[in-house]
């Protein structure tokens, strides 16, 4: 069994909560005791019918305010994968939270009403999907019993979706017809659609092939921890440890540690007491070299013809997370792999507007939940990668020192 | 860990990679890490995922258990074994020891779990301590199901739910300002199935409470709590005998057991798969008072 995580953005009116409700209804993921809590709160507000978004809306203020504000991870599993639901609101005020879902997501679901077809927030969490570089998407046109099944209407929709989306980043996309309420082509394959020849959104969960997602040619192993156990046992081991970012490491491989650029080669990689054949994204391991080289944490292990150029000139797209705008000329910290230091803005080139996606070229700063292409200058050299090619080594966020909070994420373009 | 040739990782190794990340991460960037360790389950595995992070070298951090004063001892036993195996240092910050200190004020009303955010926040405060591992887990009640992994505390150790930093990629924000700690949940994404697979798979000692047994028992509202001397039986209660088991460990006087015959660890993942109430609300009275009383006694600085 694996795991898939998967984020869905949207409001009460398109049927998510009750698609969401209906996947851990279905697979036992819910129990008696929130379910008659639920419907106890329901009923106790004069509801006609029990409101399944109460399930996940946790905080007492989004309960009180009737609205998903916040991310919510919910968990189930099929007898096949685990899931992770990363679920967010659909607002555009929210934005920074379905960037939050979608950051970690191997999959987006975005939902239609089959009556209203694509709306602009529907079109904005596909664009928000594909700047993040979620690899899968699944476009459900849900509500379909209202449209008695209409084969022309999800065509409709279908098609002018897929036209869209040719603007975009989505490497692999799947559009289903179903109705959340109904249960057609949930879990199994409605009998009222029989024009639909597709799978149903659980068999396509189940199914979708997520492994080679990532990278596995580009080996990038950021250096997080130096381990040494200064132990009568263990005298002479020091082993680097870290998450694996990309490619596969094996023992013997030559490698170059950056930003020193010496080489050595894999001696062993450890794996708690056990010594294994290879490392890959995203196994968290302990590398032991061959020679005893000056390596810590900010480092980054990778081989000597296939490393990312040490960057001090970054080109991102950023979102950015609070409510005084992010403006030229602004130090801030940052925080990229294990390595963190500070930057200062240079310029913000655009504004990016998420609904139509033109290019604001003349905004000069962005403000809360906005979306821009910022160039800054950092005072350590970041191992970087392209975002598109590497979700791990081209991400990062950044941090207001003054307040401690986390102010942007970023997403790297190009780097020099 | 098994080689897999087309490059998958089974849910639990990726869980377990993942914990492993947040444990070397807060070892990295933390001048004074804790992990909280009450002996029960959540906390037992977060003690062998940090043993995994950091082999062959110790866990570079000490534990502290909030002492009720009314432990299970089958809990403490199990405890002291892992403490002694991995030769960690243990702290015990006593409610018993905070009332009689006057940190915090038994009025013979409040529950001795509520009494614990007192003397937990006055323990880490008291150590310096400025990061504290907790075994919550996001499906164990909704108010966590919206808590980050990294969730920041203020100066008096309250979580501000409206307030969280943004958590995005596996790229956690450590920054405090001076007096303020962060509370860091290395098993957000586990479900208590995937911990009882855990469990399974690594052969882990929990404690024998946990696998059904014999007790003497009261019910009371609608749960079976174990005869002590501090539970006996009320006017109209009685105590009987009952094959039982307990989903989770507290405070006795609060923690209820469910009648079960699972004797083994596959025998309670069969247990639980088939289960319809989720384990806070079998066995928590504490978590009873109102829908939002998780979210309550988290903003006060709880577990």
């Amino acid at each position: 069994m694996d795991l898939l995580r998967f984020a869905t953005a949207g409001s009460v009116d398109d049927g998510k909560s009750t698609l969401i409700g209906r996947l851990l209804l279905d697979s036992k993921a819910i129990f008696e005791d929130q379910m008659s809590a639920v419907e106890t709160t329901s009923k106790s507000r004069g509801y006609d019918y029990t409101d399944l978004a109460l399930l996940t809306d946790g905080l007492r203020s989004e309960r009180e305010q009737g609205i998903t504000i916040d991310v919510a991870y919910r968990y189930f599993a099929t007898p096949k994968r685990k899931f992770i639901i990363a679920d967010t609101p659909g607002h555009i005020q929210y934005t920074r939270n379905m960037v939050t879902g979608a950051s970690t997501a191997d999959l987006g679901l975005v939902l239609v009403d089959a009556r209203n077809g694509l709306t602009e927030q529907s079109r904005r969490h596909a664009v928000l999907l594909s700047l993040l570089r979620v690899p899968h998407l699944v476009l459900a046109v849900n509500k379909m019993d209202l449209v008695d099944y209409d084969e022309d209407v999800f065509n409709k929709i279908a098609k002018e979706f897929g036209s869209f989306a040719t603007k975009l980043a989505i490497p692999d996309l799947t559009i289903i017809p179903m109705s959340a309420l109904k249960g057609d082509n949930v879990v199994t394959r409605s009998e009222n659609m029989p024009w639909y020849a597709g799978t149903s959104l659980i068999h396509h969960l189940e199914n979708v092939h997520v492994a080679s997602d990532r990278d596995m040619i580009d080996s990038r192993f950021p250096v997080q921890y130096v381990i040494r156990p200064k132990s009568d046992e263990f005298h002479d081991y020091r082993g680097y440890a870290g998450q694996v970012a990309g490619g596969v490491l094996k023992p013997g491989d030559e490698v170059q540690v950056l930003p020193s650029g010496m080489t050595s080669r894999i001696k062993a990689i450890d794996v708690f007491d056990k010594e294994v054949s290879e490392a890959y994204p995203p196994m968290s391991v302990t590398v032991r070299l061959e020679d005893d080289l000056d390596v810590s944490r900010g480092d980054m292990i990778c081989r000597p013809k296939n490393s990312p150029t040490p960057s001090q000139n970054i080109d991102a797209m950023v979102c950015w997370m609070t409510n005084e705008p992010l403006r030229p000329r602004q130090k801030l910290a940052i925080k990229h792999t294990t390595r963190t230091g500070k930057v200062l803005i240079k310029s913000i080139q655009y504004r990016l507007d998420i609904n139509t996606l033109h290019r604001d070229m003349e905004t000069g700063e962005l403000g809360l939940n906005e979306i821009g292409r910022v160039q800054f200058r950092s005072a350590v050299p970041l191992l970087c990668d392209p975002y598109d090619k590497n979700r791990t080594t081209g991400a990062f966020i950044l941090i207001d020192e003054a307040t401690g909070n986390t102010v942007g994420a970023g997403m790297i373009n190009d780097a020099d | 860990m098994a080689v897999h040739t087309d490059y998958r990782m089974s849910q639990l190794d990726e869980l377990e990679s993942e914990s492993i990340h947040i444990f070397r991460e807060v070892a990295a960037e933390f001048r004074k890490p804790v992990l909280l360790f009450s002996g029960g389950k959540d906390s037992i595995v977060m003690l062998r995922l940090a043993e995994k992070a950091f082999y062959p070298a110790r866990v570079p951090f000490p534990v502290m258990q909030v002492d009720t004063g009314f432990d299970f001892p089958e809990v403490i036993e199990t405890r002291d074994r892992w403490v002694d195996r991995l030769g960690v240092r243990m702290i015990i910050a006593s409610v018993d020891e905070a009332i009689a200190n006057g940190v915090v004020v038994d009025d013979g009303k409040t529950s001795r779990n509520r009494l614990q955010i007192g003397t937990l926040l006055d323990a880490i405060e008291r150590e310096g301590f400025t990061a504290a591992f907790g075994g919550g887990r996001r499906d164990e009640e909704k108010a966590r199901a919206k808590e980050r992994v990294y969730s920041h505390r203020d100066d008096f150790g309250q979580w501000d739910p409206k307030n969280q930093r943004p958590e995005l990629w596996n790229l956690y924000n450590g920054k405090l300002h001076e007096g303020e700690h962060m509370r860091v949940f290395p098993l957000s994404n586990w479900t208590e199935l995937d911990i009882w697979h855990y469990i399974g798979r690594e052969g882990i000692e929990v404690p024998s409470i946990y696998f059904a047994h014999e007790r003497e028992v009261i019910a009371r509202d609608g749960m079976l709590l174990s005869a002590s001397d501090a539970v006996q039986p009320k006017k109209g209660e009685s105590i009987t005998k009952e094959m039982v088991r307990f989903r989770t460990v507290g405070d006795m006087t609060l923690t209820g057991c469910v009648k079960s015959e699972a004797a083994t660890v596959d025998e309670i993942i069969d247990e639980i798969a088939v289960a319809t109430v989720t384990e806070r609300g079998a066995t928590r009275g504490d978590d009873r008072f109102s829908e939002a009383a998780m979210e309550d006694r988290k903003r006060e600085g709880y577990f």
